[in-house]
């Protein structure tokens, strides 16, 4: 493999770890699945003219009136489990990285921009972060996911306000250490503006922990919807993402039908895991303590 | 040492104001205060009458004080759907929620450290890594999942434990409690379980990082070299050493054990605080709403002390240090 | 009783990996008598410390003392003892003082506390003969007001009197065998001459033998009656510490010697051993310190034999002459 470039290394280094390499393979092919859903799901669940409750709750394996192979059965309304998930996917990925992205965005500029600041600015800034920090996560995001309603807007909210914490922790600990150095000194005696100085020459460097954060904050992010979702706070009823689909199936698991609530849990599993494991991996790369 | 505590329990206090000021705007925020303390249905008369009676057409910090009392004496209103005192409907409803997250978390650092400290003395064993690979899965797998599957597995395949409720109780000092009763242990293990594996996992990994890295420090070492047996220099010097992360991380799990026995309650249909602020929520129960956020801020906050002062005691280069 | 206290012989320590298997201590042979302080010397990784945890059986998993090596305490084999009887020896019979009382000390528990476990390992007696017991190893290493300093934690010390609680924690249950670890290395330099004295006045009221490990020959010079030069996990030289360090026979303790700041004349470059210590896992076969040895030939490709006169000894095909000092 050629090492020549910083990338390029990285990427070897990478592809070492087997099981950090399966996990993004399996991230990717979720991603791609989840995208073009439409294109391989057997069905489009919410297509209501394609349902037929003769259908509805049957178990894997059974072949339905319309033709259709129920690899993993059936839900309450007929719908195929298989189609449901994947697009149940595609809701609970958007949600995840919409909240991601945004946290990522806000927590990273207020980080940076706390170390930047200096003084009280900064010392209320992290204050207000740390004691955020030590509330739970879900605790918060489920008050406020209450209170705002359900929807896109409200949900997103709720995820970013619990998340953005952990960016602008991680943002400023890179950045305090970065303020320090010489290079930044010297951008500042230039008279360069002061957020062009944050976003030229400090942010740039404090990306690596960021990223690792950012995996890991994804995953939480998907893992909260979800159960904000099952807890009936998350998305309507029309967007039903996979928390959704896990709580629909719920009432149905004490009968015995356990395939709608637990096949949807073992998709957001493996998508929570494999995210996860990617992260651990880049965490071990980009962690300059852990280099020998 | 009194002036370090006396310095905790202020900033406890201010950071319970800014608290219940964020509640208090935030219940200013999202909807029309009057929609908080009467409910929907309630004529003009009552309403004027309430308007009054609270000061609602006072300004906003003196609002904010009378609300301020008003909680203090423990008054949080009428509940809309139960139609009782909410300080009442909460006290009724704590005590299942206390048992449940106290066994949850209780059990998870009973259990967890010492296979944690195993994992960390002894990493290569198999059942070291039967131990990690249980951890990892309980920290990736939501929980609200787990405690699908624990039904699924333990209440209706195998119909060895129940799915859901308290069981037989039993009054103690006027409160009725499960685990003192067969039954209600019975009807206590599944969501105990679904509860604590967070916690589980979280100590495991806790307990095993902070072993491995102090079974080769200088301390033990030193220890073996004075002829110490390895059980005391684990119990004595290693447990010593690693418990100051594991209570600081005790007390803030008990504190989003809170926050997650909202979704354990819910699956389990335990009767708790949790379940009732989801039944305020969808019911749209403000006065509840407001006083569980009120009492889960104290708890919290409340937590975080006892974990500073536990810490001053554990850790003699923090109390004694300053003296 | 008489003869030596300790007796090594042909001590070998192996850590055996799927990489390989790398020898750290190599036929290392001494004794040891009441009372006699043995320096052993060498460079960071020459084995020194390893020899040190090789007698009291602490080396850590995968390393291993061979079987055929015999460590005599008092007369008593320690190879092949079970764990249970050489951890009774550990702490009463033999102790070790590590290098950092920085590191060494839990700084959690009490001073009290740390002593009363160590007493606990050895010996049945209440806490108040506990205290008293401990109290009398701290007055003996000179730390006053011993009794109120029992509560005290670590932090409360400064680094010289953390190595003296140390030095009493080792001292506690009057051992016959000190391993004495770098102990001076990580304290000021004034406070490293008051523990250097310390040990050698408690080594000599009790007639405790001392193993003083370190890189410093000076300090070695100071307090040792004999010492022995590690190279690569063996003894290259051995011999009463005047003779040694006046006459060196083996070219490394001469190089060790010219490199000392003290020797050199002022405002000249000091002398180094060229090259740096090979590597454990890579070693040239015969002599170890061939590669960096001016006077090496075809001969040093074989392993040097032991030579002993007298009370000295040394490994070396070319020993340089009585004479050169």
């Amino acid at each position: 493999m050629d090492t020549s470039t910083p990338l390029r290394r990285f990427l070897a280094e990478f592809l070492e770890n087997r099981v950090a390499v399966a996990a993004a393979v399996v991230v990717v092919v979720i991603l791609l699945l989840a995208m073009f859903a439409p294109l391989v799901a057997p069905q489009d669940p919410y297509d209501l003219s394609g349902l037929t409750l003769r259908d509805a709750r049957r178990p894997p394996g059974f072949v339905g009136s319309t033709g259709i192979h129920h690899l993993l059965g059936t839900d309450a309304q007929g719908r195929d489990l298989l189609s449901a998930i994947l697009y149940g996917l595609r809701i609970s990925l958007e949600m995840g990285l919409a909240a991601g992205a945004l946290a990522f965005v806000i927590g990273a500029l207020l980080g940076t921009g706390a170390a930047y600041a200096g003084g009280r600015i900064e010392s209320l800034i992290m204050r207000i972060v740390d004691l955020q920090l030590s509330f739970p996560a879900i605790l918060l995001a489920f008050v406020l996911a209450a209170l705002l309603g359900q929807g896109r807007g409200p949900l997103i909210t709720a995820l970013v306000a619990a998340q953005y914490a952990y960016f602008a922790r991680t943002a400023h600990g890179s950045a305090a250490a970065e303020r320090q150095k010489d290079y930044v000194e010297a951008a500042l005696s230039i008279p360069l503006s002061a957020p062009r100085v944050v976003l030229r020459h400090i942010l740039p460097n404090c990306l690596p922990p960021l990223i690792v954060v950012a995996t890991v904050q994804v995953a939480a992010a998907v893992s909260l919807e979800a159960t904000l979702s099952f807890l009936g706070v998350g998305l309507p009823p029309t967007e039903p993402s996979l928390g959704m689909l896990i709580a629909n199936g719920f009432q149905y698991m004490l009968s015995g039908r356990y395939w709608i609530s637990i096949y949807p849990g073992v998709a957001l599993i493996i998508l929570i895991v494999a995210i996860n494991l990617v992260g651990d991996q880049l965490r071990d790369q980009l962690n300059p303590r852990l280099k020998r | 040492m009194a002036g370090f505590v006396l310095q905790r329990l202020m900033q406890a206090v201010v950071v319970m104001l800014v608290m219940s000021a964020l509640v208090f705007v935030g219940v200013y925020a999202i909807g029309n205060p009057i929609d908080v303390l009467i409910s929907p249905d309630a004529t003009q008369d009552i309403r004027a009458a309430t308007i009054a009676r609270y000061g609602l057409d006072l300004p906003l910090w003196e609002q904010y004080f009378a609300f301020l009392g008003r909680v203090l004496s423990g008054d949080f209103g009428t509940s809309f759907v139960y139609g009782i005192p909410v300080t009442q409907l909460i006290l009724t409803r704590l005590p299942a929620t206390l048992e449940l997250t106290l066994t949850a978390i209780f059990g998870a650092t009973l259990v967890g450290v010492p296979l944690g400290m195993y994992a960390g003395y002894r990493p290569d064993r198999i059942f070291s890594r039967v131990v990690m690979g249980l951890s990892i899965l309980g920290f990736s797998v939501p929980t609200f999942w787990i405690g699908l599957v624990l039904i699924f597995v333990f209440a209706v395949d195998l119909g060895w434990l129940p799915a859901g409720g308290r069981g037989e109780t039993v009054s103690l000092f006027g409160v009725e409690w499960s685990f003192l009763t067969l039954d209600g242990l019975r009807h206590m293990l599944l969501p105990a379980l679904n509860l604590s594996l967070f916690k589980f996992a979280m100590m495991v990994r806790l307990a095993r990082s902070g072993t491995r890295e102090t079974m080769s420090s200088d301390v033990v070492k030193f220890a073996r070299a004075a002829g110490l047996s390895e059980w005391t220099v684990l119990s004595r010097h290693v447990l010593r050493l690693i418990a100051i992360p594991i209570v600081t991380v005790f007390g803030l799990e008990l504190a989003s054990t809170l926050a997650f026995a909202v979704v354990t309650e819910t699956i389990f249909s335990w009767p708790g605080l949790g379940k009732l602020v989801i039944e305020s929520i969808t019911a749209l129960d403000r006065p509840v709403m407001v006083a569980y956020l009120v009492i889960v801020s104290f708890v919290f906050i409340a937590i975080n002390l006892s974990v500073d002062l536990a810490y001053a005691a554990l850790d003699p280069r923090l109390s004694k240090g300053r003296s | 009783m008489t003869g030596p206290i300790l007796r090594v012989r042909d001590l070998t320590t192996r850590f055996r990996s799927r990489a390989g298997t790398v020898t750290v201590v190599d036929g290392v042979s001494f004794t040891l008598d009441r009372g006699e302080v043995l320096g052993l010397v060498g460079e960071s990784g020459s084995g020194k410390s390893m020899t040190g945890f090789s007698l009291i059986g602490l080396v850590d998993e995968p390393g291993r003392v061979e079987p055929t090596a015999s460590v005599e305490l008092d007369g008593r084999e320690l190879v092949g003892l079970a764990e249970p009887e050489m951890r009774a020896l550990r702490g009463r019979r033999i102790s070790m003082v590590f290098q950092d009382p920085m590191m060494t000390l839990n700084p959690v528990l009490s001073i009290g506390d740390q002593m009363g476990l160590v007493i606990a390992a050895h010996h049945r007696m209440s806490r108040a003969d506990m205290a008293t017991r401990a109290a009398e190893a701290l007055t003996r290493v000179g730390i006053p007001e011993a009794r109120a300093r029992l509560d005290a934690y670590p932090h409360q010390f400064s680094g010289g009197m953390r190595q003296r609680v140390a030095i009493a924690i080792a001292i506690l249950n009057h051992p016959a065998v000190i391993i004495a670890d770098e102990p001076t290395t990580a304290l000021d330099v004034s406070i490293q001459a008051q523990i250097l004295v310390e040990l050698q006045r408690l080594a000599r009221e009790d007639g405790t033998a001392m193993i003083w490990i370190s890189h410093d020959l000076a300090t070695v010079s100071t307090v040792a009656d004999r010492v022995a030069v590690m190279y690569a996990g063996r003894i290259v030289e051995h011999g009463p510490t005047t003779a040694v360090l006046s006459r060196p026979r083996h070219p490394y303790t001469r190089g060790l010697l010219d490199s000392l700041p003290s020797r050199g004349e002022p405002g000249h470059d000091l002398a180094q051993i060229p090259g740096a210590p090979p590597s454990l896992a890579a070693l040239p076969p015969g002599c170890a310190f061939a590669p960096r040895c001016g006077h090496a030939d075809a001969a040093c490709g074989v392993a040097p034999p032991a030579t002993e006169v007298g009370p000295r000894g040394w490994r070396c095909h070319h020993p340089l002459e009585e004479a050169r000092r």
